[in-house]
């Protein structure tokens, strides 16, 4: 059950996009850092909830999977920039045409996945397009 | 007076056909569809469940009023479809919008009306002012047997209601339940689909249920059905809820504003819950909504509702989608699709 832990301990990161910043250079950090690389010893760390919004950077579209994963093929993976100017890797839930470069996206809550059918069922963050009204 | 202080709902994008799923099984599409005043239902995507329905949902309310997470007292989840046998639904919420530690929490479930239970006891909470606020949740993915009646309506969404005594949208007037030891619909544990009682649902169990607590209500409070300008009543389909206003003496302008399954099937226990959104998302401050929900096993809890000046600030669109907004925004699946979704295929 090492998954379980490790997962648990990633929580706030993976539910509300908590990562840090560093109050000396105004860097963010996600997922979160304990040290500012550029500051070290002179940065100011603290926690920081990301807004959730963004835009697509690049992506691309998995059609093989490992095996918990096979039910959701195909699915498209992205790195996003968030509008604080970090970026990370996350699927975007979206029909494979849809995507693309500069499409702003959104934070919303989803399964990750689940450890079998008697496991624990992970939950996070994934993005999906922002629609225009 | 305690009352809503803000409301948030989620309904997934897809949509699969009555049609659909009449085509599968050989019945004649426009028989059903008229019988049940069903066009269409929602179905989650692979990677949706209602932990995350009610997630979502609860952060729209959240938004909406701009509440803090940390003043969230009690968070109860009411649901026929936690995701676990162990392990609350209400906890995954708390963590998910970001609540302290400090609150109490548990998951309800009473089939359909476990949502508007959970909202009771939230506020008997917040008059004892032994909390500041609590949220209450309905939210299903419904489950039915492939080929079974209730598979053409049974639908997924949810609603969150956040319930304080300050800057409240919605008094809360009153309250009164009816409940019955009735075997109209029930699961057994570990069993994937519920079973019900055929055509015993409907008299004995959502007629007499639904009327009794909203009679119940009218002689409790002294009001009439002519004093409500909306009344919302749980949907199992489009005919039920007009039968029974019809019945207690409201007419079909006071039902259409909260009258959604057509468009999204019985959500279960966020159906009374969406209703009474739609009817929030434009009602005017002074007017009187009556809500009855409806639970198999059974029972029903009616409310008598008015709407307060507070009510244009929690409805910024920026902030929160609409009902209605959930209409649009909408993919269609086939059956082989929506079998997919709702995991009707052992892989
Ligand atoms: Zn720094």
């Amino acid at each position: 059950m090492a998954s379980t832990a490790k997962f648990w301990r990633e929580q706030a990161a993976r539910y509300n996009l908590e990562g840090t910043r560093c109050l000396t250079c105004g860097s963010f950090f996600f997922p979160p850092r304990a040290i500012c690389p550029r500051c070290r010893r002179k940065g100011e760390i603290v926690p920081y909830r990301f807004k959730g919004t963004g835009e697509v950077i690049t992506y691309t579209t998995v059609h093989q999977a490992p095996r918990n994963l096979n039910r959701q093929i195909p699915y498209t993976l992205a790195i996003i920039r968030l509008d604080e100017g970090t970026q990370l890797l996350s699927e975007v839930i979206c029909d494979p045409e849809e995507i693309h470069t500069g499409m702003r996206v959104r934070a919303v809550f989803r399964k990750l996945g689940e450890e079998g059918e008697r496991g624990i069922i992970y939950y996070g963050t994934k993005f999906v397009p922002i629609l225009q009204t | 007076m305690t009352g809503i202080v803000s409301y948030g709902v989620y309904v997934p994008s897809y949509r699969i056909r009555v049609e659909d799923i009449a085509n599968q099984w050989g019945e004649d599409p426009e028989v059903i569809k008229s019988g049940l005043m069903v066009e269409k239902k929602s179905v989650p995507d692979l990677d949706e469940d209602t932990a995350t329905m009610s997630v979502e949902a609860a952060r729209t309310a959240i938004l909406r009023a701009n509440i803090n997470p940390e003043y969230i007292g009690a968070i109860y989840v009411g649901s026929e479809s936690h995701p676990y046998a162990v392990k609350p639904t209400a906890t995954i919420v708390g963590a998910a919008i970001g609540a302290s530690n400090s609150f109490t929490a548990a998951d309800f479930e009473f089939a359909c009306k476990a949502g508007t239970a959970a909202i009771q006891t939230c506020i008997g909470l917040v008059a004892l002012k032994k909390i500041k606020y609590g949220l209450a949740i309905g939210a299903d993915v419904a489950q039915a047997s492939p080929g079974d009646a209730l598979e053409y309506t049974a639908g997924a969404g949810s609603a969150a209601y956040i319930i304080g005594d300050e800057n409240v949208i919605a008094e809360i007037d009153d309250f009164t339940s009816f409940t019955s030891d009735t075997p109209d619909f029930w699961r057994r544990d570990l069993q994937k689909y519920p079973s019900h009682g055929g055509r015993f649902t409907g008299e004995p169990a959502y007629f007499r249920h639904i009327i009794s607590a909203t009679k119940d209500l009218m002689a409790k409070t002294g009001l009439k059905p002519t004093d409500f300008d909306y009344a919302v009543f749980h949907q199992p389909n489009g005919k039920f809820p007009l039968k029974a206003a019809k019945s207690l003496g409201f007419d079909a302008e006071q039902l259409k504003p909260g009258l959604i399954v057509t468009h999204i099937g019985n959500t279960y226990s966020a159906s009374s819950l969406i209703g009474l959104a739609a009817v929030l998302d434009h009602a005017l401050p002074g007017q009187r909504i009556l809500m009855t929900s409806f639970g198999s096993g059974a029972g029903s809890d009616s409310f008598a509702i008015t709407v307060t000046d507070a009510i244009e600030t929690v409805r910024d669109r920026d902030k929160g989608p609409r009902v209605e907004d959930f209409l649009t925004r909408i993919k269609y699946v086939d059956y082989a699709g929506y079998a997919k979704h709702l995991s009707k295929i052992r892989m």
